[in-house]
């Protein structure tokens, strides 16, 4: 959800993830919640983002509304988006390569004073 | 019915640089408590604290909409400028097994606020609302949450011309004020930008009278 804001950016989203560590854990699997948030997701985006985060295996390159009838897709989707998380490493501007690092899970976005 | 459980005090993490759970954040916590069977019906999915602080708040929120006859599975976002508070937020979470809430250390919405427009459905917000001279406002550290400036306004002022934009059609804020923030008044302005208000509580702390300020679109019901 997070896009770059630092002032005169244009292309600031979607952020390259540069991963240090990732972690794991089990998240209820939910299909109302998955059907709910499937139209905010940025496809292209979520699945650079999987790639990084080593999850994309079985996600297909396009997908679209017709998928979330299928159980094998919204498994699949419910991990890559609820149970694989960026515990250590930066997120990057894919315009400026300013890094924002991640640390036990926290993204600090702060700006210094001459990007806002 | 019975009652349902909010986050718990022993189970809450704070140091001297982040703002300590007090009347305000319990006086909102109940409000939210008592509130919370709406979302039954209305369903909130994607829900966000500003200032998240403890992660008293945003915790309970977490356990509330948990508990209700229909779990709400929503997307959880706390943000705070301050990363003490994050990480303050992080262990009071953890410590309650909530794992599903994203925090994120940003000055106001930063760089959520493009991606988030009409998604909110839950805005949570104790700002800092005591009235002080306008640099205190800037000055950082722990006064940041609470000093608000003139009137106890400056940051409020900041985040409710941003509401029309953030909300989602049946989006709510709940906001904490105090008297000399005139929460009838800010209820009056944001009539103008299609919202309805309402003094949600209200209590008497030591030295000032808190309301909880609720605003929503015109069109929905409460």
């Amino acid at each position: 959800m997070l896009s770059c804001h630092i002032k005169n950016v244009r292309n600031g989203y979607p952020f390259l993830i540069e991963v240090v560590k990732v972690s794991e854990h089990e998240a209820d699997f939910d299909p109302d919640f998955l059907k709910h948030i499937f139209p905010r997701i940025n496809w292209p985006a979520f699945l650079q983002g999987a790639v990084s985060l080593g999850c994309r295996e079985g996600l297909p390159e396009e997908a679209n509304e017709s998928m979330l009838e299928d159980e094998g897709f919204l498994k699949r989707f419910h991990h890559a988006l609820l149970e694989v998380f960026l515990e250590e490493g930066s997120l990057v501007c894919p315009e400026t390569g300013r890094k924002f690092p991640v640390s036990k899970g926290i993204p600090n976005m702060l700006l210094n004073e001459d990007e806002c | 019915m019975s009652e349902l459980a909010v986050a718990e005090i022993k189970h809450t993490h704070w140091d001297s640089n982040v703002y300590e759970p007090s009347d305000d954040t319990f006086l909102l916590v109940d409000v939210l408590q008592g509130y919370a069977r709406k979302w039954e019906s209305s369903k909130p999915r994607c829900c966000l604290e500003l200032g998240c602080g403890s992660g008293f708040v945003i915790t309970s929120l977490a356990l509330l909409l948990r508990q209700l006859s229909t779990p709400v599975r929503a997307q959880l976002l706390a943000i705070d400028h301050s990363p003490a508070a994050a990480e303050a937020t992080a262990r009071t979470l953890r410590s309650h097994q909530v794992e599903d809430v994203e925090v994120v250390i940003t000055s106001l919405f930063g760089p959520l606020l493009e991606r988030l427009q009409g998604c909110v459905d839950v805005l949570l917000f104790n700002p800092p609302y005591v009235p002080t001279p306008d640099e205190e406002v800037e000055r950082g550290g722990i006064a940041s949450a609470w000093a608000g400036g003139w009137k106890g306004r400056r940051v409020i002022d900041r985040v409710l011309p941003l509401l029309p934009k953030l909300l989602s059609p049946s989006g709510e804020l709940f906001m904490v004020t105090v008297t000399e923030n005139e929460p009838q008044g800010i209820i009056d302005e944001m009539k103008v930008h299609g919202f309805q208000g309402r003094i949600a509580g209200q209590r008497q702390a030591d030295e000032e009278t808190l309301s909880i300020v609720h605003l929503w679109r015109e069109a929905s019901s409460t």
